[in-house]
């Protein structure tokens, strides 16, 4: 559904994706780990054409959506979601109306119906409660929960998650690993998971990839991660960093 | 950069934000003839664009307006054409002073807002939040805020211009002594319709000017707080100083139309 090929991206003379690819199946979970600042978030702003790459490509259903100009781009983005890394919430409206921002332009004009879907979905991400507060107001981890609310409000194909545990607590954590997983298996959606939250990552993890140096370095299930006895991998998973003491 | 390739790197980045701005434009004018209008957010900024600056341009044109017939009032004077003052006052509102008070104003008060705005929400990540959930920028945030200015713009100018010449009649008839029905008469005598509708027009191309300049700089805007600094004192900047520009060769320009003091 999802095939991205030989991406390359460079950033003010900095090489960041070095022929980048990966294939995402339909249904799957793919959980991509890699070091901070290693290129994750930029990889995932290619999926929905928010950067385009200087060569390479990215093919959504056997269109290569790096061709697309910005208006063209806009069934794909109702297709895919992305919650990004610090949630980039509409700092002007409220809870409720971020949620409801999703409803309200995909053409959802009766109030009584935003209303409840902007409920039930908040229930989902245990932001009950909170609906008039404004994202200022919000900790980190509640604005990424509001974030994730915003992306699933229309429910898309394929949800890109851009480090949706980190900072955290152990069991929001949890709720949101959960959450990830009863999408894929209710409405069947397609998740890219970026992360190195590695309780978080066997958890839901259908498929594990390893970003390293701008490429693939490991593309695999669980169970062969935890078999690799390449070095790189196996540093990144048991979180050693050889630096001397 | 030598000597000689400095005019040209300047020439360069001069077309480069001319072009940035015309497409911003370009693009402005194909979304509202493909009627992707949010009338909620277009009154909205009429709101905060119109609404919210009457009292700048009312203080602004008022004591402008009272400054100035003083001024011509102790020169004219001195020439025994005290009854000359009124007209003197009107023509200049309607055809310089009000379009361009106005338009300096709003290019302080609603280009810095605007700027700082968008440049907020583009350092903060809430642009692209809005692509990626399918939404173009140039329809939600520029549109709105183009035609709110369509609109408000020759309002505001207006305004301005008529409390210039109310404040300017006060001051010349109650505390200069001049005689208020010689005055009102001169007055209209020599203000065409023809003035007010060229202070008009220049409220709406001013409006427009700001606008894409304003938004253009919050769209462009990087490298987090201190990038949105920089760009809202562009905005005012270089939208004021537009203002000014534009002004002159629009004199030139509609004077060829509306020729001043050929009548009366
Ligand atoms: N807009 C940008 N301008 C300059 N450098 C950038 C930009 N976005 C990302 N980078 C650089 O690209 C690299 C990868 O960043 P990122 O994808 O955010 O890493 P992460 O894997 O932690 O998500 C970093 O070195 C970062 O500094
Ligand atoms: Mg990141």
């Amino acid at each position: 559904m999802i095939e991205v090929k030989d991406l390359v991206q460079r950033i003010g003379g900095q090489e960041i994706l070095r022929g980048f690819s990966i294939p995402v199946h339909r249904g799957e979970t793919l959980v991509l780990l890699g070091r901070s600042g290693g290129g994750k978030s930029v990889f995932l702003r290619h999926l929905i054409g928010l950067m385009k790459p200087v060569s390479g490509q990215v093919i959504v259903d056997g269109v290569d959506i790096t061709q697309l100009g910005e208006r063209a781009l806009e069934p794909v983005r109702r297709k895919i979601a992305m919650v990004f890394q610090d949630g980039a919430l509409f700092d002007s409206m409220t809870v409720f109306d971020n949620v409801a921002f999703t409803l309200r332009e995909r053409g959802e004009r009766d109030e009584e119906t935003i209303r409840r879907k902007v409920r039930e979905t908040l229930e989902l991400v245990n932001m009950t409660g909170h609906e008039h507060k404004m994202p200022v107001n919000l900790s980190g981890g509640m604005r990424k929960r509001v974030a994730l609310a915003r992306a699933i409000v229309w429910p898309p194909e394929v949800i890109l998650y851009d480090e949706p545990t980190a900072g955290l607590d152990p069991i929001v954590s949890d709720s949101i690993n959960r959450l990830i997983r009863r999408m894929q298996r209710q409405l069947h959606v397609t998740s890219i998971v970026v992360t190195h939250d590695m309780v978080s990552c066997n958890h839901i993890a259908d498929r594990v990839a390893l970003l390293h140096e701008g490429r693939v370095r490991f593309y695999g299930t669980l169970e062969e991660l935890s078999k690799t006895d390449d070095s790189v991998v196996r540093d990144f998973v048991d979180g050693r960093s050889h630096e001397a003491e | 950069m030598g000597l000689i390739t400095l005019p040209g790197a300047v020439a360069v980045a001069f077309c480069s934000y001319l072009g940035q701005v015309a497409e911003l434009a370009a693009e402005t004018v194909r979304s509202v003839f493909a009627g992707r209008i949010r009338f909620g957010l277009v009154l909205r900024q009429i709101s905060h664009i119109g609404f919210g600056s009457q009292m700048v341009v009312i203080v602004t044109g008022a004591f402008t307006g009272a400054v100035f017939t003083a001024q011509t009032f102790f020169q004219f004077a001195r020439l025994n054409m005290e009854s000359a003052v009124g007209p003197v006052i009107s023509v200049a509102m309607c055809r310089e002073l009000g379009p361009v008070l106005t338009g300096l104003m709003v290019a302080g008060r609603v280009g810095a807002a605007m700027s700082a705005e968008l440049g907020t929400m583009k350092v903060t990540q809430q642009i692209d939040a809005l692509r990626a959930l399918a939404v173009h920028p140039v329809d939600y945030l520029v549109v709105p805020r183009a035609l709110a200015m369509l609109i408000s713009m020759p309002l505001l100018v207006g305004e301005c211009i008529f409390f210039g010449i109310a404040s300017g009649y006060f001051v010349a008839t109650k505390v200069l002594g001049v005689g208020a029905a010689y005055y009102m008469a001169n007055m209209y005598r020599f203000t065409e319709a023809e003035d007010i509708f060229m202070g008009l027009i220049k409220g709406f191309v001013f409006g427009l000017i700001i606008v894409f300049i304003s938004c253009r700089e919050g769209l462009y805007a990087r490298d987090g707080a201190v990038g949105v600094g920089r760009a809202t004192t562009e905005a005012v900047v270089i939208g004021s100083l537009s203002v000014l520009i534009a002004n002159f060769f629009l004199t030139m320009a509609l004077n060829i139309f509306f020729p001043a003091g050929v009548s009366g």
